[in-house]
């Protein structure tokens, strides 16, 4: 559904590249999350695959479109929710909807909802149902709350039935409630339409939802998989162990024994997948020290956006 | 309905595409300028402020300082800033669209599938219709203080009015394509539309400028919205009052080229400002 390879952008005046070479790939009906630190490349990566930004370098496509060559076809098929609310203050939630429907050429123009054809105001009570906006979908979007705006756009987005719907960073400025319900709606949303969902974070638990999660840093893919594949790649448990005045008899185990493990004492012992207690009985060294490390998918994840973090605040600055 | 909506096969059926699609857009955007203004009542009555300070109180103050007696200024300042009023409306409304940049609204806009050439002539026309109701009070009020004025004047003027609006909002595109934020478009109007003023003639006849300003004046595209505005006038309401500097089809022949041009290099400038950044 998507395909991305070797993406790159620099923006205007800046000395490094906001997407430097990132491919990627997302499957009909996926749910995909982009994973990554402020300024990882996330926003631009998003506004490259919605045409909005020309790239640098580098092609993608969109159901078989091309981002550069076939944008209005692009554009078509792609729903988009912005980090920063893209509503019309001045017009009610339905009159937004309306303008998006009419300039997506879903439905041809009408100067009131109530002359719009039985099928568009049927949709729009559908969605507004699966969200649950109600009738609250008539109201001015003044009087909206951060949470109902969001809702208000995933309806709107959702009017022209894209292939793909992009979310960049949608919970970012909500309450933890409305965090919670936008998920469970969008879970809704993907049973109801079969969307293709690609969405960006910079919060490891909103990915695991995710089939797939493709985390980013400084413009570059750090790696991809399901969160259970990222999981045994990224984190790296192993024992710290140490037996000063018998260092040569235990180095000789732990080669008998096939145990993967370096350093000169302390010995780190790679535990690949067994338990701590059955790499111990496998040691008959008195030890005087054991460490275990077992980190959690947030410690390593943490541990990515520490490293990038000094260009990660530079590369802020640039959006 | 259900049973459409369920499979993504379905979703290509609805999609219009093609010149219907276009207009149906234009409109649309057309139509959200127009809403926003009625919901706007405070910027309704601020709009018409000036004109009404300048036909109802600098016009008839200039009369009593310099008025030779026969030639009454009313009526060609009327003219003169009714079709400033509503060319520069235009104009700053398209600017306006700095504004949807600034909050976000723009991308919703710029990611749709219609054509750029839509949406920038989608919102000169909507800010046409906000302008026009504007200068129909403007009218109103010139014939209640008693500038000369018939029912084929008023209607022979209405599209008059349209095709200055239009200028005014291709004005405004050609502006908005150079300029980067709300702040700028604040700061450059004292500059392109404050001299435009004079040099369109608005309060003052163009008779005997010296050369640089006379340059400077055949420049200004203001100036061939109010000479156009006042042919046709003064064809409805001959005498000595309102005269014009040029013949009406010298000033659209004017007003169709730069139209024409300020739309397309405008909005390719625009589109390729926003794409590359």
């Amino acid at each position: 559904m998507i395909q991305v390879t070797d993406l790159v952008k620099r923006y205007k005046g800046a000395d490094r590249n906001a997407v430097d070479g990132i491919s990627f790939e997302v499957r009909p009906g996926e749910f995909f999350a982009l994973l990554g630190p402020n300024g990882a490349g996330k926003t631009t990566s998003i506004s490259i695959l919605t045409t909005i930004l020309a790239p640098t370098a580098g092609t993608a496509t969109i159901d078989g479109f091309d981002i550069a060559g076939q944008s209005s076809e692009v554009r078509q098929r792609v729903g988009i929710i912005f980090q920063r609310p893209s509503l019309d203050r001045n017009l009610t939630g339905e009159e937004n909807v309306r303008f998006h429907a009419i300039l997506y050429g879903v439905y041809p123009y009408a100067p009131a909802y109530a002359v719009m054809p039985a099928d568009y105001r049927d949709e729009v009570s559908r969605l507004a149902g699966i969200v649950g906006l109600g009738e609250e979908v008539f109201k001015p979007i003044r009087t909206y709350s951060g949470g109902m705006a969001r809702k208000l756009e995933i309806v709107r987005s959702l009017i022209h039935r894209p292939k793909v719907l992009f979310l960049d960073e949608p919970t970012a400025g909500l309450d933890p409630p409305s965090r919670r319900s936008l998920w469970s709606y969008l879970r809704d949303v993907r049973r109801e339409t079969n969307t293709t969902i690609l969405l960006t974070t910079h919060y490891l638990e909103e990915a695991e939802d995710a089939d797939r999660i493709c985390i980013i840093d400084r413009g570059q893919v750090v790696t991809l998989g399901t969160p259970d594949q990222i999981k045994a790649d990224l984190v790296e448990e192993y024992l710290l162990v140490d037996a000063p005045s018998a260092r040569a008899q235990l180095r000789a185990e732990m080669a008998e024994r096939k145990l993967r493990h370096s350093g000169d004492g302390p010995f780190r012992i790679e535990l690949d997948g067994q338990s701590t207690h059955r790499l111990l009985k496998e040691i008959d060294t008195p030890l005087t020290m054991v460490q275990t490390h077992m980190p959690t998918l947030e410690d390593a994840y943490l541990d990515i956006i520490g490293r990038g973090e000094a260009e990660a605040e530079e590369a802020t600055a640039n959006g | 309905m259900a049973e459409a909506t369920a499979t993504p096969q379905a979703s290509a059926q609805s999609q219009r595409s093609g010149p219907m699609r276009e207009l149906s857009a234009i409109l649309a955007i057309a139509q959200r300028d127009l809403t926003k203004l009625l919901r706007d009542r405070t910027r309704l009555i601020a709009d018409l402020a000036f004109p009404i300070i300048f036909i109802g109180i600098l016009a008839p103050l200039l009369q009593a300082s310099f008025g030779g007696g026969q030639v009454q200024l009313v009526p060609f300042i009327f003219t003169g800033v009714l079709a400033q009023t509503i060319w520069q409306s235009a104009a700053m409304g398209v600017i306006s669209l700095i504004e949807d940049r600034e909050n976000d609204f723009s991308q919703e806009i710029f990611v749709s599938p219609i054509s750029r050439y839509s949406i920038i002539f989608g919102k000169i026309l909507g800010e046409s219709l906000v302008a026009l109701p504007q200068g129909a009070a403007i009218t109103a009020f010139a014939w209640l203080i008693g500038v000369p004025m018939s029912i084929a004047t008023v209607l022979i003027l209405l599209p008059v009015a349209l095709v200055i609006t239009l200028f005014g909002g291709a004005f405004g595109v050609i502006v908005l394509s150079r300029l980067p934020n709300r702040r700028a478009a604040q700061q450059i109007f004292p500059f392109i539309m404050l001299p435009q003023f004079f040099l369109a003639g608005v309060f003052n006849p163009l008779n005997n400028l010296p050369l640089p300003l006379d340059i400077l004046s055949r420049i200004s595209p203001m100036r061939y919205a109010v000479d156009l505005l006042r042919d046709v006038y003064s064809t409805f309401q001959p005498g000595p009052n309102v005269v014009p500097v040029a013949p009406a089809t010298t000033n659209l022949l004017v007003i169709g080229a730069e139209f024409v041009v300020f739309l397309a290099v405008g909005t390719v400038l625009f589109v390729r400002a926003e794409r590359n950044r």
